[in-house]
């Protein structure tokens, strides 16, 4: 079944701006999915038209089999949205705001308090549930978020550049977190900024930009696409020379102990460092140059930006 | 889960919030009301009150009482609302609603009850003030009861439609400063339109707060400028047409989604 699909979504916003242009995109039941693209490329307008936030000018979306414009209350009942900006009461704590959200779904008081506790404790809210929410740092704020998306226990739930501003350490513990619920059940529709995010999370992945869809696979055939990727190589000594390695392109950098080497797909890395120890040149240590697929991001941007001029 | 179920856990959810808000803030919503009329029924009604005499059989001060209570009744219906819809557009918590399954009209129910329930409150918290100055028998409950429900939701739907169109916390004052109070200063609170000439008594007749303080006055000490049918007839006819307009609003989205 699918989670999600969304046909042909068209939005044109009152002042004339086309910001989606004929969408289709499919998000399979127990998927954790990435929509990335730059800004502006329509990823919050497709996340609010979803939510009903933002009005589609035609198109149709469907969640979990129910048309939104048909079987609103079912279809909105599956989702859960935690967006890109704080939307909560600042006056109010973080106990009310769930619980009231949980009302708006239809859950009676009893049921909201426990399920409150449950994730608001697993967000580690708990001790901060009667503050109120304006004193919470903002990596609370996000996962007060969270948590209140979570009340209502929705099928699909959807996050609009949830870790943004949010530091590594707490990152990381909320990417833990979405693997969880994912793992028992909760499809994950993510867009984020942070393609390493992306890469660790999702299985599979589309890329929006100017309005359309230019990419839509699994993560794994997107970086299998990847022809070459770039190596940031630490040596033992400083390079004055660059040596002339046959099959391999090397660059020096500002640093003279660091060298940077590109590697075409089927290329051996062995045999780079091989060539490199004939030179007497010892590696001390390898990284990717950048996230791989932040660069396939990049290039499938460029390539688009080329086409539209 | 039923729908309607779910319809009624999200309406009582709205108005439980609606109530814990005023609630919280007492000293901004429920104190200065009172102590506003505690001034009106002190200045006018015991020491200016006293040299004019009676007013169509009753002591002046009994003659105000009904209009300045429906005075504070009217502005926190409308405060209410107005204060509360545009806070929840501002800091976009409005989101939180709109995202969920909740049918518009319940949205729309829930702040209107609300609006009732600050309006009743505050009612109830000036008219134990009026006690103070003077003794009011009620003529007819229902009477009483009916007008000030109607009113109440009459100007919380009038709040609402000001929250929508407001994009900053200037344009929620507006209305209540430049329309909301001549209108009711202008209404027949301090005084009968039969002491009018009688252009402005016609006048005064295209005010729709005169019918409501009226209304009122008539349920509470018996007296009424303005038939009473026609005044509760007039009341519900501006409901229908700002509960449809609230509606509409809601329902096109305006000012709420994209």
């Amino acid at each position: 079944m699918k989670a999600l699909q969304i046909t042909n979504l068209e939005k044109t916003y009152a002042n004339g701006f086309h910001a989606l242009k004929g969408i289709d995109l499919e998000v399979s039941q127990g998927d954790f999915f990435a929509l990335l693209g730059p800004n502006g490329a329509g990823k919050s307008t497709t996340i609010g038209v979803i939510t009903t936030l933002v009005r589609k000018t035609s198109g149709k979306v469907t969640v979990f089999d129910f048309d939104l414009d048909t079987k609103m209350v079912e279809a909105k009942s599956m989702i859960g949205i935690v967006p890109q900006e704080i939307n909560f009461s600042q006056f109010e704590s973080p106990l009310e705001i769930v619980l009231n959200q949980g009302g708006y779904y239809g859950i009676k008081r009893k049921q909201a308090r426990e399920r409150a506790k449950k994730y608001l404790t697993q967000l580690g809210l708990w001790e901060k549930r009667n503050d109120p929410s304006r004193t919470l740092s903002g990596g609370m704020k996000r996962r007060l978020m969270i948590a209140r998306a979570l009340i209502h226990e929705p099928q699909l739930l959807i996050l609009d550049e949830p870790t943004a501003g949010v530091d590594v350490e707490l990152r990381r513990s909320m990417w833990q977190f979405l693997r969880d619920i994912n793992r028992k059940g909760t499809t994950i529709l993510l867009t984020t900024h942070y393609l390493e995010e992306a890469e660790s999370l999702c299985r599979n992945v589309a890329i929006i930009d100017r309005g359309q869809i230019i990419e839509n696979s699994s993560i794994r055939s997107l970086l299998s696409k990847m022809h070459f990727e770039t190596f940031i190589l630490d040596v033992d000594r400083a390079i004055e020379t660059l040596p002339l390695l046959e099959g391999f392109t090397l660059y020096k950098t500002e640093d003279d102990t660091v060298l940077e080497a590109v590697i075409s797909k089927g290329q051996n890395l062995n045999e780079l460092f091989t060539l490199l120890s004939e030179k007497g040149i010892r590696i001390i240590s390898m990284r990717n140059k950048s996230n791989r697929l932040e660069e396939l991001f990049v290039r499938l941007l460029d390539k688009n930006n080329r086409e539209a001029i | 889960m039923s729908h309607s179920n779910l319809y009624l856990t999200a309406f009582s959810t709205i108005v439980i919030k609606e109530i814990d808000r005023f609630t919280r803030i007492w000293l901004q919503t429920i104190i200065p009301p009172a102590i506003s009329m505690a001034l009106y029924f002190l200045i006018f009604g015991n020491l200016i009150g006293t040299r004019i005499g009676q007013m169509q059989g009753f002591t002046y001060v009994q003659f105000i009482a009904p209009g300045l209570i429906m005075m504070s009744i009217i502005n926190n219906s409308y405060a209410n609302v107005v204060s509360s819809f545009f806070g929840a557009k501002f800091q976009r918590h409005i989101e939180e609603m709109l995202v969920a399954p909740i049918p518009n009209i319940i949205i729309l129910a829930g702040y209107i009850v609300g609006g009732i329930a600050r309006g009743l409150l505050v009612g109830i918290v000036v008219t134990i003030v009026a006690l103070f100055f003077t003794k009011l028998d009620i003529h007819s409950f229902a009477i009483t009861i009916g007008v000030v429900v109607l009113s109440c939701i009459l100007f919380s739907l009038g709040g609402f439609i000001n929250a929508v169109f407001a994009r900053k916390f200037d344009d929620i004052s507006i209305i209540p400063t430049f329309i909301l109070t001549p209108l009711i200063y202008l209404g027949g609170v301090f005084y009968s339109i039969d002491l009018l000439p009688d252009f402005w008594q016609n006048a005064s007749k295209l005010n729709p707060i005169l019918y409501i303080v009226n209304a009122f006055r008539y349920g509470i000490i018996g007296i009424s400028d303005i038939n009473i049918v026609s005044a509760f007839l007039i009341i519900i006819l501006f409901i229908i047409i700002l509960f449809s307009v609230c509606l509409y609003l809601l329902n096109t989205g305006k000012g709420i989604r994209s």
